[in-house]
């Protein structure tokens, strides 16, 4: 599939499948509060083509959903999110011809708006007093009054989310760490990163210990994470199947955002700042470890949020 | 002066439930005060203990975010609508 352009040698490249295996780093930052024996690596999910963890469940679910005949040309891809499946989604879409419909509430990152209509794909604002469960219940809504039009993915009830990180998120976590991982952290959006990944990584060892993070509150801050306890929850969550649940308060991780980017160069958004603090959390107390935390995504398309627009 | 204040669904618990209340008050400070008088714990919620406003929250005067007005001296008139939104989504 090459074809040589003068002397470059160009490959032709689907966008798509450029999804996946991602870099993990080490975070060196905090070497000295912890055991010399415990390592912690972060898996950069903002390396993916449309810049997060959520090109791996949205091509997944849409892959799924061309192979079930279930989204065929003629049918519009319709889905509430707050953002990041939302511009994977579009992106996708792009990418495959297909129109993109996005149900989001109004207080989303300005970027996030823009980066989805520049893929092409309409947006409809949900309210922002209502969060990411209004969004998901106004998109039922449009969708019930037009079921024959749309592909609706569904991401918090498809187990094509999860089953993308059983597929490529575990398997790499369990390869770039030659099987030496002892805990995975992740945040909780729809659920679909902890119970896939987590599932894979048990079915290679059933004792690495899989730590779901989540806000210590329902009123937070911390865009893509869901309070379980408050929140509609999504049919793909299991909670019986995590070890362990951390919550996080949002001031600490927007500090951790602030710290990560000039500690370790690494500019992240605020769920990966979420993370963070809760794999240093499971660190401590730890002799030998290899603790994997998943960065969502990179900062950049949150510098007009509050994290750092009321930055101290 | 009497303003109209919208409550986001995770504080609604402080107010027996419902999306709008009422509350009085020459300028924001004022409302958030009156508002926890009577609904005790609101404020602590949208304010750090220091009284600035939490950084993750935003709170609205007629759709205008009072960070780029006079912070907690924003005025208010008869018949505004406060908005508390918090910086949130959900969804990854």
């Amino acid at each position: 599939m090459s074809a040589h352009a003068g002397n470059l040698h160009v490959v032709p490249t689907a966008i798509t499948s450029l999804i996946g295996n991602t870099p993990l780093v080490e975070i060196r930052s905090w070497k000295d509060e912890l055991s010399p024996q415990v390592r912690i690596l972060a898996k950069l999910e903002g390396f993916n083509p449309a810049g997060s963890v959520k090109d791996r469940p949205a091509w997944n679910m849409v892959r799924r959903g061309i192979e079930s005949g279930a989204l065929r040309p003629g049918k519009t891809i319709i889905d509430s999110t707050s953002g990041n499946t939302g511009i994977a989604l579009a992106m996708i879409g792009a990418a495959l011809g297909y129109p993109v419909k996005l149900v989001m509430p109004a207080n989303v990152s300005r970027e996030r708006k823009r980066i989805i209509g520049a893929y092409g794909a309409e947006i409809v604002f949900s309210s922002g007093l209502e969060g990411s469960d209004g969004a998901l219940l106004l998109c039922r809504e449009l969708y019930e009054a037009g079921r024959d039009s749309y592909f609706k993915p569904d991401q918090y009830f498809n187990e094509a989310n999860p089953e993308a990180h059983f597929l490529t998120t575990g398997p790499e976590i369990w390869e770039q760490t030659a099987g030496q991982v002892t805990h995975f952290v992740g945040s909780i959006g729809t659920g679909g990163t902890i119970m896939g990944t987590g599932r894979y990584l048990k079915s290679r060892n059933r004792d690495i210990e899989i730590v779901a993070v989540e806000p210590d509150d329902a009123f937070h801050g911390i865009e893509g994470l869901k309070h379980m306890a408050s929140s509609i929850v999504p049919g793909i969550f299991k909670e019986q199947e995590l070890d362990r649940k951390v919550g996080v308060a949002t001031d600490a991780a927007y500090d951790m955002v602030h710290r990560l980017a000039r500690a370790e160069a690494l500019l992240v958004g605020q769920s990966s700042g979420a993370a963070m603090v809760a794999a240093l959390e499971v660190a401590r107390p730890l002799d030998r470890g290899c603790i994997v935390v998943l960065f969502p995504d990179f900062g950049d398309r949150y510098l007009s949020t509050n994290v750092w627009m009321a930055a101290r | 002066m009497s303003v109209q204040v919208r409550i986001p669904t995770p504080l609604r618990k402080f107010t027996g439930g419902r999306d709008t209340v009422e509350a009085t008050g020459a300028s924001i400070g004022a409302v958030l005060a009156d508002l926890d008088a009577k609904h005790p714990g609101l404020r602590e919620r949208i304010c750090e203990a220091d009284g600035n406003v939490r950084r993750f929250v935003n709170l609205y005067i007629n759709g205008d975010d009072i960070r780029f007005l006079e912070n907690l001296k924003s005025p208010v008139k008869d018949g505004d609508e406060v908005s508390i939104v918090p910086a949130i989504a959900g969804g990854l």
